[in-house]
């Protein structure tokens, strides 16, 4: 269960800083970051078992037939890229809450945050390879939210849409992907399909399969030729950046290649295609990066050059290799999140980030200087730094592997890489920090609070610690780390010194050399640079997604312009011709069934149906007579309902009805009495057939299934026999709302209570100050008014029906598990009655007599209705589970209690609390429209027989 | 026997006032002519389903009518007030 509420943990997070904010935004940020310490902690609790070597595992069962389980586990691997993910996710969260403006909306930042850290940590803890393409996909979403955080910004929303982009088309050939890998290793849990790698690298479907999933790697870890969305990215927040490029989002796809290495590593395919990738970005993006003036810009290259040092070194596939790899993952999450947060700091003080106006700040920013040094040291690779120890082991290996056939390609090409490495590492220094203090800067330089360059100065003395003591550090978790990729132990051994014959060392000192002597002509290599075309990756980019764009929007705005009759016209013609071909493509006869007598009386029925029906399309212009026609067939309705032996839907229906009818009268009071004739007649024609289409099809359809027997054996047999012994009741339409289909009565109950909800809350949106308010405030009759507001008859007789209506209320909701009734009706009649009341002595007074909230109703409804199906916990049962007994009480009669009857109370208190609740609201914009309140019952004085006048009326 | 001829006779006059009752929403002089109509055609609706009660000898729908009774008119009121005063909850 651990590892599942790990995941879950940062999501059920993200609810929080929204609330939290409120109480400020250190709260705000206190309560974000416990939230990820706890997973953290849960982690680590973890952790002594998964270093002895332990796989924990937490199996849950999703949708078993389909193979998707929430299975987790965590080894070496996943506790590296938790820890990761969370230890930094909780240096983040300190760093925004300084980092963060006054303007910008903290609480959102977080939640998107935390939305992210639970993908990711999702990722990397996923057992169902199913799963994991879940959380995969839930990264490039919340991703999204994150780059284009500042909405304001162009160049945060492009940025943002090109990065959900290309991740998210590589997610959806990883998807293909990894559907070809859970078909040949026949499951779809990585544990699994980790033991099967003779099957898979054996299978034709190997390579489409490798491929496909090296495409989601590949775009999520911005490798060649996909690298060109992370820099633009960098339009996002500072902490943004830091967190997504230095340790979760694009090592996400190393993270796969890594967790996926034991059964596709190791062929030429892997070999050629990776390393080759991760050779050619590592190289082409450390180049770039020498020429990027914008800190951040430099940065966001020099990440896709090491995720390509990374990547190659996986593709190696050898256990050595990938053994770096782990070390590097854990050394350039340090320093480049450390680098990321400290050119943000740059920014904040400065308000520039431009290498070509920044020089100078070595005095003016001495603590920031001394992290970026160190940093930006260790991403060079000088010693003893822990950049240093993971690129030394990187050369050697790529000098002892040949590339076809050519031993000193991969060397050579890897050395020019380091180079460029040393030479932006040392600008970012020398630009920034050193050469004289200049007096242009766009604000003052000073270095800020504790509070922000905390952060980055632990990562620092990570750096240096990890530099220092290898094997005291990180030795453990990289033999973890690494066993986990490799499937088989490995013990690795750091060292600063690897003797005169390593080849890594004359490498490190060529790069060095070099980097510092392509530093010193950087003013001519610039230039050079400047005068050389290249292509422009966004232009590129543009001019793709443009044809696709403008098909989009012509497909979407065609179908979906705004009308809902045109929606309903191409859903229904859709609808009708795929019947249309179904019917006939298929065999049809004539059903067998007998036709059931027709009597005068139903038929008089129903000929009242079809005529009012056709009488409301013919004068549907005028609405009021519209709703006149429409009490005809509600009320044929109704009684059909009866005649055809569903009593309790005719209760329901008759009483639905009623409150319809008022509900509707309530809002034509404040629309026009007339619908005008907006289309032109040949549109109504077309609109016309299309109706008759429909209407035909149903009763076609309607007929052909009523005349023969049903295909599949009819569910009544079971709620016949299971209704009385199994739910305690003989009215089956009611054991089947509060029992057999008792979930579902739930979900209603609470959808029926949030429509309420809305209802009341638009209402209230409307009374505040805005054009409605003014329009209402501005109202004037559009007809002329009676005298009497409050006719006495009218009072009296609605007061003497009360309680008789409350007590039918009773007496259907209590015999409802067994006769026709139940509290969805009884909740409709009591509200009728309720609302009776309000139509004969007006809102005010009625109002004033009402002691219960009707959102208190509703909520009620909704918790009595929880903790009936929750109780059946107790007894060991699933929710909902009903219990019922049979009792003698003297003088009645043997009766039953059912928590069934517990659980209508529950649906009655809704329904009747969501119906009052929706008729207050439509009343209260009457009030608004300038009425007058009323607190006498009614107008007259019946003891004087005199009308009160307007003063005591009031 | 006498009791299914009365019955006959019930059904044929309670379906002729509906049928009666239908003509008058259609053509009527003006909208309360209309709203009255509606409201004797629950009533006659009423009638039919304890008619039908009657003849079938069973009680299941006796709740039904009930409410018809109970309810029927709280349309027709509504109806009424908003002929009147245009708001029906003032």
């Amino acid at each position: 269960m651990s590892l599942a509420l790990i995941a879950a943990l940062p999501f059920l997070g993200a609810l929080l800083p929204g609330l939290m904010i409120r109480a400020g935004k250190n709260a705000c940020a206190l309560v974000t970051g416990s939230v990820t310490a706890l997973a953290l902690l849960m982690l680590g609790l973890n952790a002594p078992a998964v270093l002895r070597g332990e796989v924990v595992q937490t199996r849950i069962e999703w949708i078993p037939s389909l193979g998707l389980n929430a299975n987790f586990f965590l080894d070496g691997l996943g506790l590296l890229f938790a820890g990761l993910i969370l230890g930094i996710g909780l240096l983040i969260i300190l760093y925004a809450r300084f980092y963060l403006a006054k303007s910008d909306p903290m609480g959102q930042f977080y939640t998107y945050l935390m939305l992210f850290q639970g993908a990711m940590v999702g990722i990397v803890l996923s057992d169902n390879i199913l799963l994991l393409l879940v959380f995969w996909e839930l990264t490039s979403l919340s991703s999204f939210l994150l780059i284009g955080y500042w909405k304001h910004l162009p160049e945060g929303r492009q940025g943002a849409r090109m990065a959900l982009t290309v991740t998210g088309g590589g997610g959806l050939a990883m998807i293909a992907g990894m559907l070809i890998l859970g078909n040949i290793a026949g499951s779809y849990d990585l544990s699994v399909i980790l033991q099967n790698k003779e099957a898979i690298q054996a299978s034709d479907w190997y390579l489409p399969a490798l491929i496909l999933i090296l495409l989601g790697c590949f775009t999520k870890s911005a490798q060649f030729p996909f690298h060109f969305w992370l820099p633009h990215a960098m339009a996002a927040p500072t902490p943004v950046s830091a967190y997504l490029h230095s340790a979760t989002m694009v090592k996400a796809g190393l993270f796969l290649m890594a967790r996926m290495w034991p059964v596709l590593s190791g062929t030429p395919e892997w070999f050629y295609i990776v390393a080759t990738t991760g050779l050619i970005t590592m190289v082409m993006a450390a180049k770039i990066a020498l020429f990027k003036d914008d800190l951040k810009a430099l940065l966001a290259f020099s990440t896709v050059s090491h995720l390509g040092l990374i990547t190659m070194l996986l593709g190696f596939g050898t256990a050595e290799a990938a053994t770096v790899a782990v070390f590097h993952i854990i050394n350039h999450a340090t320093f480049k999140a450390a680098l990321f947060m400290s050119a943000g700091i740059v920014d904040h003080e400065a308000h520039t980030r431009d290498l070509k106006r920044l020089g100078g700040l070595r005095t003016l920013m001495p603590i920031t200087f001394t992290i970026v040094t160190i940093a930006s040291l260790s991403m060079a690779g000088i010693p003893p730094l822990n950049g240093f120890l993971s690129k030394e082991l990187m050369l050697e290996e790529a000098a002892h592997t040949a590339w076809m056939a050519n031993p000193w390609l991969i060397g050579v090409l890897a050395t020019i890489g380091a180079l460029f490495s040393v030479a932006y590492s040392f600008r970012f220094i020398a630009h920034a920090f050193l050469g004289p203090v200049r007096s242009d800067y766009p604000a003052k330089p000073h270095d800020p609070g504790f509070g922000l360059w905390a952060a980055p100065a632990l990562l620092a003395c990570l750096v240096i610690l990890i530099g220092l003591f290898p094997m005291l550090t990180a030795a453990w978790l990289v033999n973890a780390a690494a066993s986990a990729v490799t499937g088989a132990p490995v013990a690795v051994k750091i060292t600063h010194w690897h003797g005169l014959y390593a080849p890594a060392l004359w490498m490190s000192l060529a790069a060095i050399g070099g980097g510092l002597m392509a530093l010193g002509l950087h003013p001519r290599l610039m230039a050079l640079w400047t005068a050389t075309p290249r292509p422009e990756a966004k232009r590129i980019f543009d001019g793709l997604m443009e044809p696709f764009a403008t098909l989009a929007g012509r497909i979407a705005n065609g179908l979906h312009d705004g009308a809902l009759t045109r929606y309903i016209a191409i859903g229904t013609l859709a609808i009708a011709a795929v019947c249309y071909y179904a019917f006939d493509t298929g065999t049809h006869a004539i059903g067998t069934r007998d036709l059931m007598p027709v009597p005068p009386v139903p038929a008089l029925g129903w000929l009242s149906l079809v005529l009012a029906t056709l009488a409301i399309v013919i004068f549907h212009r005028n609405r009021l007579l519209t709703l006149v026609l429409v009490g005809i067939v509600g009320l044929m309705v109704s009684v059909g309902f009866a005649y055809f032996s569903a009593p309790d839907l005719a209760l329901t229906q008759i009483s639905v009805e009623v409150a319809t009818i008022i509900l509707m009268l309530l809002a034509l009071n404040f629309l026009p009495k007339a619908t005008p004739v907006e289309s032109a007649p040949l549109r109504r024609t077309w609109d016309g057939a299309i109706a008759v289409i429909a209407g035909v099809g149903i009763a076609a359809l309607a007929y052909a299934l009523m005349t023969r027997d049903p295909a599949f054996q009819a569910i009544s047999d079971f709620h016949i026999t299971n209704s009385k012994p199994g739910g305690g009741g003989t009215n089956i339409v009611n054991v089947i709302l509060v029992d057999f289909r008792g979930y579902d009565t739930f979900g209603e109950i609470i959808v029926l209570g949030i429509a309420a909800l809305v209802i009341f809350a638009l209402t209230e949106a409307l009374l505040r100050a805005g054009p409605a308010n003014d329009r209402l405030l501005a109202w004037k009759p559009d007809q002329r008014r009676a005298g009497d507001r409050h006719p006495m008859m009218l009072v009296v007789a609605t007061r003497v029906i009360l309680p008789i209506a409350l007590m039918v209320g009773f007496f259907i909701f209590l015999r409802g598990h067994n006769e026709p009734g139940g509290g969805f009706i009884a909740g409709l009649i009591v509200a009728i009655a309720l609302v009776m009341q309000y139509m004969a002595s007006g809102f005010a007074w009625t109002a004033a007599r009402q002691k219960v909230d009707y959102h208190a109703l509703i909520a009620c409804g909704v918790l009595i209705a929880a903790a009936t199906g929750i109780g059946a916990w107790f007894n060991g049962l699933p929710f909902l589970t009903s219990a019922f007994g049979y009792f003698t009480i003297w003088p009645l009669e043997e009766f039953e209690l059912a928590t069934a009857l517990l659980f209508d109370i529950g649906v009655f208190l809704t329904v009747l609390g969501a119906v009052m609740l929706a008729l207050a609201s439509l009343s209260r914009i009457g009030l608004r429209a300038g009425e007058t309140v009323n607190t006498q019952p009614f107008d007259i004085d019946p003891s004087e027989g005199r009308t009160l006048n307007s003063e005591e009326a009031r | 026997m006498i009791l299914n001829y009365a019955l006959d006779f019930a059904f044929l006059c309670f379906g002729l006032g509906l049928a009666m009752n239908l003509y008058r929403v259609f053509r009527a002089p003006g909208v309360p002519d209309r709203i009255l109509a509606l409201d004797t055609m629950v009533i006659n609706v009423l009638a039919l389903i304890v008619l039908y009660g009657v003849r079938t000898g069973s009680g299941v729908n006796f709740e039904a009518a009930l409410l018809f009774a109970m309810t029927g008119f709280v349309s027709t009121v509504a109806y009424c007030k908003f002929v009147l005063r245009g708001d029906i909850i003032e």
